[in-house]
């Protein structure tokens, strides 16, 4: 029993809660929404350390019996995830104070985020399939109102499809927990993990897998389901753009992750190759997108639905390689994520324009803002020592050592994609002829730049600094491969 | 253009404290039987609301000078602070307390710390619906 593992759930809660008493006090809510950030990053760095020291913590609400209660699990996946997610929440927060705008910060802008906070935070924390449900309806009803804030036009539009496909993806997640629940008479994910493999009629479960999938797929946005994806991410500003990116989708990617190794595993040559093609599949249609468009913000959203393509690959291989892989990538991938989002904004604020075709010639005015992004573009492509060169070696290794060898090579190809359509951003907004820019102070320009350049250099660190954080990485990977030692955690206390 | 509803202001004037009353009601019953804050709650906003109807909106403004959003941040710290209190007393999140009392009228009495997360509940849907509807109502 330790509570330790809710205050990354608690803290931002608080807070978000005493913010909105006074949603005009600007100064107080930029003051306290940074140390409600702060608080947690350091709560959850706590947390790792407790988890990395002591082994799996579980906790069930209520003093009731484990398979009974709603038990929180934080595994060294889920203490990673909550770690990462509430650092790019706090850096989020800085970038937003030059960028979103006094009218919006002054309309419960903090609390939503920190509302979101508390949703991606408590659905990776939760060992409940229905608890899973409810964090992350907590979190939809934030990001409701985090893609409607400040009522734009083309917002309105677009959250209209984002409501639309959200509401039938959650319900048939009900459904979907239901048929479980009526096959299996138990909603706790390690008691699930105990009954699934004692059920002889493994039909039934492999369809509640699929429909998981389904479900799990419209919020990871795999193909075919991502096609709410690239609008509805398009309209919000930078900031929330930013904090959806490279939080958002990997809510759905850690759930098809955790009952994908945890107790969907029945029928494995099935649901995990179907995972595996679906994989492929969505790698290439957002490498589609991201060649297609010649907006900045279009290209980076199309690389979030490669990336998804990518981590899922990993999983679907079920071996040890692939597994480590695909939990380096997806940290990789959540700072890399909220790092490209911060500069292709300034980019835009200094153009005015999110148009390639409309920019040029950067790399003389501002040489340093120039370079970050081409190393956060060469981090996104995979280039060594940068951060997603690990991830995504052990994945391509645990293709290859698994049935989907030829998946390996789509990604290894895919991966040039990428590189071209990150550094066709850098070639005609830094390179060419310099077009007019609309001039920024300097003290805003630092303001923006500050929070990105930290978080680029978290980056290369994650990258250079491998060897140091794979130790976490291999563990929270055999926590995955050994649903035992999850199990014991939870039902053994 | 106003109609004559002279009927309908008077009957909300008994009305709305017999559903008032009834919430009250229901908001106690649900600690062993069904009912409870979410309803409570929801009861309450329909009096309100039925107020907003027979009267308008500024009166019943001028009746009850409520700032509903904070009244839900207030049912929200409320329900949290009962919830976390387990945390000081080192037992799982949620844990609640309770015992049995002997009070003077009530008698011999079962008094839960779950009690006051209900009422926090109580807050949260008053501030939220009356948020939803006042919303709306001025928007027309």
């Amino acid at each position: 029993m330790s509570n330790l593992l809710l205050f990354p759930i608690i803290i931002p809660f608080f807070f978000a809660i005493i913010l909105m008493i006074f949603p005009k006090r600007l100064k107080l809510q930029r003051i306290l929404a940074a140390a409600a950030a702060g608080v947690t990053v350091v709560s959850a760095l706590f947390l790792l350390a407790k988890v990395d020291a002591d082994g799996v913590q579980a906790v069930t609400l209520g003093s009731w019996p484990a398979p009974f209660g709603i038990s929180m699990v934080s595994d060294p996946l889920s203490a990673l995830l909550v770690v990462t997610s509430s650092l790019i929440t706090l850096f989020v927060i800085f970038y937003s104070f030059p960028t979103i705008g006094v009218k919006r910060e002054q309309s419960y802008y903090y609390p939503a985020v920190l509302f979101l906070m508390v949703g991606v935070n408590g659905a990776f924390t939760t060992g409940d399939i229905f608890n899973l449900f409810v964090f992350v309806e907590v979190l939809l009803m934030a990001s409701y109102t985090l893609i409607v804030h400040g009522g734009e036009k083309p917002q309105l539009r677009e959250s209209i499809k984002y409501l639309l496909v959200n509401i039938i993806s959650s319900a048939l997640f009900v459904a979907a927990v239901a048929f479980l629940y009526s096959v299996t008479g138990t909603l706790n994910m390690a008691d699930l993990a105990v009954k699934i493999p004692q059920i002889e009629e493994t039909g039934i479960l492999t369809v509640i897998a699929v429909m998981f999938l389904v479900v799990f797929g419209f919020k990871a946005a795999i193909f075919p389901l991502y096609f709410w994806l690239p609008g509805s991410y398009y309209s919000p500003p930078i900031p929330i753009l930013a904090l959806f990116g490279a939080l958002l989708t990997k809510v759905g990617v850690y759930a098809i992750m955790r009952t994908y190794t945890l107790f969907f595993t029945m029928n494995i040559s099935f649901t995990h190759e179907l995972l595996g093609i679906i994989a492929i599949l969505t790698i290439l249609a957002g490498c589609v997108g991201a060649l297609a468009y010649f907006d900045v913000k279009k290209i980076i959203i199309y690389n979030i639905i490669i990336a998804v393509g990518v981590i899922l690959f990993g999983i679907a291989q079920l071996n040890q390689p692939g597994v480590d892989g695909s939990i380096y990538y997806l940290l990789h991938d959540m700072l890399i994520k909220a790092a490209l989002f911060f500069l292709v904004g300034i980019v835009a604020v200094l153009f005015g324009t999110t148009d390639l075709r409309k920019m040029g010639g950067l790399i003389k005015t501002y040489p340093v803002l120039g370079w970050t992004y081409l190393v956060a573009a060469f981090g996104l492509a995979g280039i060594p020592p940068l951060s997603g060169f690990p991830g995504k070696l052990l994945i391509v290794q645990g293709g290859f050592e698994g049935p989907q060898f030829w998946g390996s090579i789509v990604i290894l190809a895919t991966s040039l994609i990428v590189l071209l359509s990150a550094v066709r951003i850098f070639i005609y907004a830094f390179w060419g002829e310099p077009v007019e820019t609309v001039p920024l102070k300097k003290s805003v320009f630092n303001q923006m730049f500050i929070p990105t350049v930290i978080l680029v250099a978290i980056t290369v660190v994650f990258g250079v600094g491998a060897e140091l954080f794979m130790p976490f990485i291999s563990g929270a990977g055999e926590v995955l491969l050994n649903p035992s030692i999850y199990i014991d955690a939870v039902l053994k206390e | 253009m106003r109609t004559n509803d002279v009927m309908l202001q008077t009957a909300t004037k008994v009305v709305t404290f017999i559903i008032l009353m009834f919430a009250v009601h229901i908001f106690f019953a649900g600690h062993y039987t069904p009912g409870g804050g979410f309803v409570g709650g929801l009861l309450t906003t329909s009096a309100i609301v039925l107020l907003m109807l027979a009267f308008d909106l500024e009166t019943v403004k001028k009746i009850l000078p409520i700032n509903y959003v904070s009244m839900t941040a207030v049912g929200l710290l409320l329900a949290l602070a009962t919830a976390a209190a387990s945390i000081i007393f080192d037992v799982p999140f949620f844990t609640h307390a309770y015992d049995y009392y002997d009070l003077p009228l009530f008698g011999n009495t079962s008094l839960h710390s779950a009690l006051l997360f209900d009422v926090g509940v109580y807050l949260v849907v008053v501030g939220v619906t009356m948020t939803i509807i006042q919303t709306i109502g001025e928007d027309g």
